[in-house]
């Protein structure tokens, strides 16, 4: 869930202005060492965005091989972090699930993000019946129980990783929207627009130039919690069954079915897969709250 | 020396207390509430004549009386049917085409109203000829029967059009609940919603999706029973929450199965404190390919199918897992109407020379064009055993160049598909409540005759051999045609039994009287059950 | 603002109809019916003329509009007709779960903000400490952990400790009764749920409350105030509180109605007999008339908590109110 603080206060655009304008090192520089918890966060993702794309060369196993000699094996020198209950490496498991979760955690957000961005600033932008409709359509889409959307799509296309990645960006796109919309409004009231509008600059270049950059702030940190959170919901299909079907290695599945049944016998079937999807999102959430905090004006005078 | 004397000691002490107890002369003890867990949510409706789910018949079972049922204290037996409401088992008249059973005197319902053959006659005519807008889930299996009535208070006479060696078994139904008449007549749907039996408990309370508690009926007909003073049922579908409720004692049991895992776990911790009783079971996976696409409609692509399968090693390395392990045909394995081991491998899949059958398969799928067949196999989202089997098969396939994804759909979608034929090969089950060979084969019968049957094929041949089983009453002929119809079903390569499964229910030791059967519907009115505590 | 309001409690109705009509076209979208899966889900032989019953008594064979209005009338006057899965009335269905769903939650909300609002002001107020990271760890690890996940370790931790220290293990009973009947048993079932949800949404509700009352801190009246001497404390509860709490309750407000989606799975691992469990019951019966009543439900529950807030912000910040 975002917590992003109401900004009733005045929009980054005229702070700007006004101060010294940094470079990116410099601010990539002060980042890491004004917030060390954000850093380690950057780091966990970094770790895990390359893990997943490096699964072929890093992963000992291949995981979906099956070795029915060696099921539900503890950790040990040949399966460093042990078996499921197919005989299959768990670590290999993992690390091709790496590539799962970025994936749709990643697809997901990014696709969610930028059409929420579209809608959150159109709405803003031309206000009237389209905000009313379009804010309706966002309320419909955000109550709505994810795990009926994530059935009919499974149901009708089909599993597969892309499905679910439907199924999941569909109610993160309301919830961008919304955060982007807010932060637009507050841009639309300057006299500076309608100014604009009066000198007969088109729609898109206002919006392009003027109204997207100064939602940057509040999108990009909408986009690193919506990582955490389509992560969060593959998971949560996938026990449930909606989600990533077998074979496809995804932590989510991982800790269904075979985790439960074993976690008494094999408990490092459900323990892992579960410390990767928090690891994971904690990493996502951590590196977004740093950039929230640097992003923010008002907490940059610190 | 001691200590591996002791070692060798405990060691069998706890092997002692993992082996299914042996029957034993202990006297029962009156007194006790069962606690056992429905590894499912509530059934539908209450009424057993209409639904087909094992959750409404673990509910409901200890309210209702039948007509005959499986000695419950034989249960693994396939042929040992004996009386509940009749007075002694008859032997038939007419040729065989009449059956009369005469019915015990004083049997009440739990409101205190008799019961007399006009019930009997009442409740087997909604099941066997239900009326219009009455729904009769299993009166498919009564075709036999021309009618059912009730001379007089105490008699109910069954004639049926033909004779078969599959009506004692139909009529041994465990749904097969006995109604009052009465209630029947106000309104044939008044049982969809209501518990009025003549059985060993009556219902004390019913909490929807929750539980079901019942107490002992002190007017039951078998004398003594039941012992246990009452029982309490608890929906439990989720696997690992009944394991520990075990581990706990939240619960004794739960009377359907475990997987090895489950059963391994509670042995270990709990040693001798678990009993486990294994047995076969009427339940198997069935392969079918859709005879309506391609390249399905080639049987020599469906041998190849089914001759890449290595059954007979796959079934044990699975069974370690899995709820599998016995390899068949279309007939239940512990019936005397199946095949045995010689006649089995004769068959395509079952051959024992893998390595020939892989060739075989290979020459095959070359000779029909299709080396590089690749298509998704419908496979039902449910982990045991759909998902371990289907995944052990795609190995296997893989082992002929046959590359194979699977497509898991949750259990609507997955009917819906076989059923409106959108699938290239299916992994589906076949259950049947009763081991009953003649009428359960009727089911890898073509889509003309079984419409329930989605390999989308028609075969007149095997359904003419169907028909002249079917009233064949002498065992060692019904045989050999059984053998025609299972070698038919084979050479057409129309659909594969895959392993049947297998019971595994571990029980709190204190438990007894209960016997484990190759059926989860059978001998679940809990009359027979006490505890030693 | 009479104008405002009235505004905006008739956009509700929108919404609530274009839910429904979204759920009542979905679920028709999803294939598989609920008389089969009734029928055919236990792999025995069925009757299929049996199916053909049972779908006229449900109606199914009507046309889908005729349907749909039926639908759409019924929730106009309330009523929501009866499962297709067990013939009951939905309400019923609904009534009887209720009471396990809301003691959880509610438990949960008040474990979470028993926690929540005390750690989350002090870390606020002991900005960059040892205490402000672990209760900043402590609330993003409430954010990453899958509620399930942690119901299923906790679970076997319970399993696990109790067998260890007591000897037998011990494991929380799984079947309801109600809070008057016998409280200890209650409470022992629901205190492992109520803490595997409140979790996360202490993890939300603390992170709120430290930024609000990170903002309110800086503001001028409380720079004022210290500088006029007043005793910190004082104007910590007096003044920052009062107006961080704002945005808090707000959040808990909305957050509570996301909760019915972590019962979701919640009631899976635990066995409870909760609205959450039915629901995913309806939805995988595919029972139409269950599924869209819990939707429905759930629909309102959070249209309503977002009306309250949007009401609340129109009374406190006039900007919006004439946008």
């Amino acid at each position: 869930m975002s917590t992003t603080v109401p900004t009733m206060g005045l929009p980054a655009v005229v702070d700007d202005s006004l101060a010294l304008r940094p470079t990116l090192w410099m601010r990539t520089i002060h980042f890491l060492r004004r917030e060390p918890l954000g850093t380690f966060g950057l780091a966990l993702v970094i770790i895990m965005a390359m893990t997943g794309g490096f699964a072929e060369l890093i992963a000992p196993y291949n995981p979906t091989a099956n070795d029915f000699a060696a099921m539900t094996e503890a950790p040990s020198w040949a399966h460093v972090l042990g078996t499921d209950q197919f005989g299959r490496d768990l670590l290999s498991r993992l690390i091709y699930g790496a590539r799962t979760a970025m994936i749709v955690g990643l697809s997901s957000a990014l696709v969610g993000g930028v059409i929420g961005l579209v809608l959150g600033v159109g709405s803003a932008y031309f206000g009237g019946l389209i905000d009313l409709i379009l804010q309706r359509i966002f309320d419909i889409v955000m109550a709505f129980p994810l795990i009926i959307l994530a059935l009919a799509v499974v149901s009708i296309f089909g599993t597969g990783v892309q499905n679910v990645i439907i199924a999941i960006t569909i109610p993160l796109i309301p919830r961008c929207a919304r955060v982007v919309r807010s932060s637009a409004l507050a841009i639309r009231e300057i006299p500076y627009v309608d100014a604009a509008r009066a000198c007969g600059f088109s729609h898109s270049r206002i919006i392009l130039r003027h109204m997207v950059p100064n939602v940057m702030a509040p999108f990009l940190i909408m986009i690193t919690a919506s990582v955490g959170q389509a992560v969060l919901a593959e998971a949560s299909l996938s026990y449930l069954g909606l989600g990533v079907q077998e074979p496809v290695p995804a932590w989510g599945l991982m800790l269904q079915g075979g985790a439960e049944e074993y976690a008494s016998t094999a408990p490092w079937i459900a323990i892992f897969p579960g410390l990767a999807i928090m690891l994971s999102v904690l990493g996502v959430n951590l590196f977004g709250d740093a950039l929230r905090d640097t992003l923010d004006p008002k907490m940059r005078n610190r | 020396m001691r200590k591996a004397l002791l070692a060798a000691c405990f060691g069998l002490g706890l092997a002692a207390g993992a082996l299914p107890q042996a029957t034993e002369a202990q006297t029962p003890k009156r007194g006790g509430t069962l606690t056992y867990m429905i590894p499912a949510d509530g059934g539908p409706s209450l009424d057993g004549h209409r639904e087909t789910t094992y959750a409404v018949l673990h509910a409901t079972a200890p309210f209702y009386s039948v007509l005959i049922r499986i000695n419950p204290d034989n249960p693994s037996s396939t042929t040992d049917f004996t009386c509940d409401l009749c007075t002694e088992f008859p032997k038939p008249s007419d040729d065989g085409l009449t059956w009369t059973f005469k019915i015990r005197k004083g049997v009440k319902f739990h409101d205190g109203e008799p019961l007399t053959a006009q019930d009997v006659a009442a409740s087997w005519k909604k099941i066997v000829s239900p009326p219009a807008g009455v729904a009769s889930a299993r009166y498919a299996n009564f075709k036999m029967v021309e009618s059912v009535a009730a001379p007089d208070d105490e008699t109910v006479v069954f004639k049926l059009k033909f004779k078969t060696l599959s009506f004692l078994p139909a009529l041994a139904d465990p749904y097969a609940y006995i109604y009052s008449k009465k209630r029947l007549e106000q309104d044939m749907h008044w049982y969809e919603k209501n518990i009025l039996g003549s059985g060993p408990f009556k219902l004390e309370a019913f909490t929807i999706g929750q539980s079901v508690k019942g107490v002992r009926n002190p007017d039951y007909y078998h004398a003594g029973q039941p012992y246990l003073d009452g029982f309490t049922a608890i929906f439990a579908p989720k696997q690992s929450v009944r394991v520990e409720a075990i581990r706990a004692d939240r619960a004794a049991l739960e009377f359907r199965s475990m997987p090895p895992a489950a059963v391994d776990q509670l042995t270990k911790e709990l040693g001798d404190k678990i009993t486990v009783q294994r047995s076969d079971w009427n339940c198997g996976n069935v392969l079918t390919p859709n005879h309506k696409v391609k390249p399905f409609d080639d049987v020599r692509v469906r041998k190849a199918l089914f001759l890449a399968i290595d059954q007979w090693k796959g079934a044990q390395a699975l069974s370690k897992i899995a709820i599998v392990r016995t390899v068949g045909s279309v007939v239940f394995p512990g019936s005397p109407l199946a095949a045995n081991k010689e006649e089995l491998e004769q068959l395509i899949g079952l051959w024992p020379d893998i390595d020939k059958s892989r060739a075989e398969a290979r020459r095959l799928l070359k000779e029909a064009g299709q080396e590089n067949l690749t298509f998704e196999l419908l496979n039902r989202n449910v982990d045991q055993p759909y998902l371990i089997v289907g995944t052990w098969i795609l190995d296997e396939w893989s082992k002929v160049g046959i590359k194979a994804t699977q497509k898991v759909l949750p259990t609507g979608p997955w009917l819906d598909a076989m059923r409106s034929g959108n699938f290239t090969v299916a992994l589906e089950a076949n259950c049947q409540n009763i081991v009953n060979p003649i009428a359960d084969v009727g089911r890898w019968l073509p889509y003309d005759v079984e419409q329930e049957n989605f390999g989308g094929f028609l075969d007149p041949t095997l359904v003419e051999i169907y028909n002249k089983m079917l009233p064949e009453t002498d065992v060692a002929k019904a045989r050999v045609l059984m053998r025609q119809f299972e070698k038919r079903v084979n050479d057409e390569a129309h659909q594969l039994m895959v392993t049947y499964w297998y019971r595994q229910v571990p029980m709190r030791s204190y438990v007894k009287g209960w016997k484990i059967s190759p059926s989860h519907y059978l001998n679940q009115d809990l009359a027979n059950i006490w505890l030693d505590k | 603002m009479y104008l405002y309001v009235i505004k905006r409690v008739l956009l509700v109705i929108p919404t609530l109809v274009g839910a429904a009509a979204l759920v009542f076209l979905l679920m028709r979208l999803i294939p598989g019916d609920v008389c089969v899966i009734r029928l055919g889900s236990s792999g025995g032989t069925f009757d299929p003329k049996a199916v053909t019953l049972c779908h006229q008594e449900l109606g199914m064979d009507r046309p889908i509009w005729v349907q749909f209005f039926d639908f759409m009338w019924g929730i106009v006057r309330f009523d929501f007709g009866t499962s297709m899965w067990s013939a009951k009335p939905v309400t019923t269905e609904i009534w009887a779960r209720l009471p396990v769903s809301l003691e959880i939650a509610l438990l949960g909300t008040v474990l979470a903000t028993a926690i929540a609002i005390p750690l989350g002001t002090l870390s606020a107020l002991r900005q960059n400490s040892w205490l402000d990271l672990f209760v900043r760890v402590f609330a993003i690890g409430g954010i990453a952990t899958p509620s399930f996940w942690l119901g299923i370790i906790s679970l076997l931790i319970v399993l696990d400790l109790t067998s260890f220290f007591l000897g037998s293990p011990w494991m929380p009973p799984i079947d309801y009764v109600p809070f008057w009947e016998d409280p200890i048993r209650n409470l022992s079932m629901v205190f492992l749920p109520a803490i595997t949800i409140g979790y996360r949404y202490s993890a939300i509700t603390m992170r709120m409350t430290r930024s609000t009352m990170l903002e309110v801190m800086r503001e001028d009246y409380i720079r004022t105030a210290r500088a006029k001497g007043l005793i910190h404390k004082l104007i910590i509860n007096r003044h920052a509180l009062k107006n961080a709490m704002l945005p808090v309750v707000t959040l808990i407000g909305i957050e509570f109605a996301f909760l019915i989606g972590g019962l979701v799975v919640t009631e899976q691992v635990f066995n409870l007999n909760g609205v959450g469990r039915l629901f995913v019951q309806a939805v995988q019966n595919q029972d139409y008339t269950l599924t869209q009543a819990l939707v429905m439900m759930t629909v309102v529950v959070f249209v309503f908590c977002n009306l309250v807030v949007d009401l609340l912000y129109a009374w406190l910040d006039p900007r919006i109110r004439y946008s």
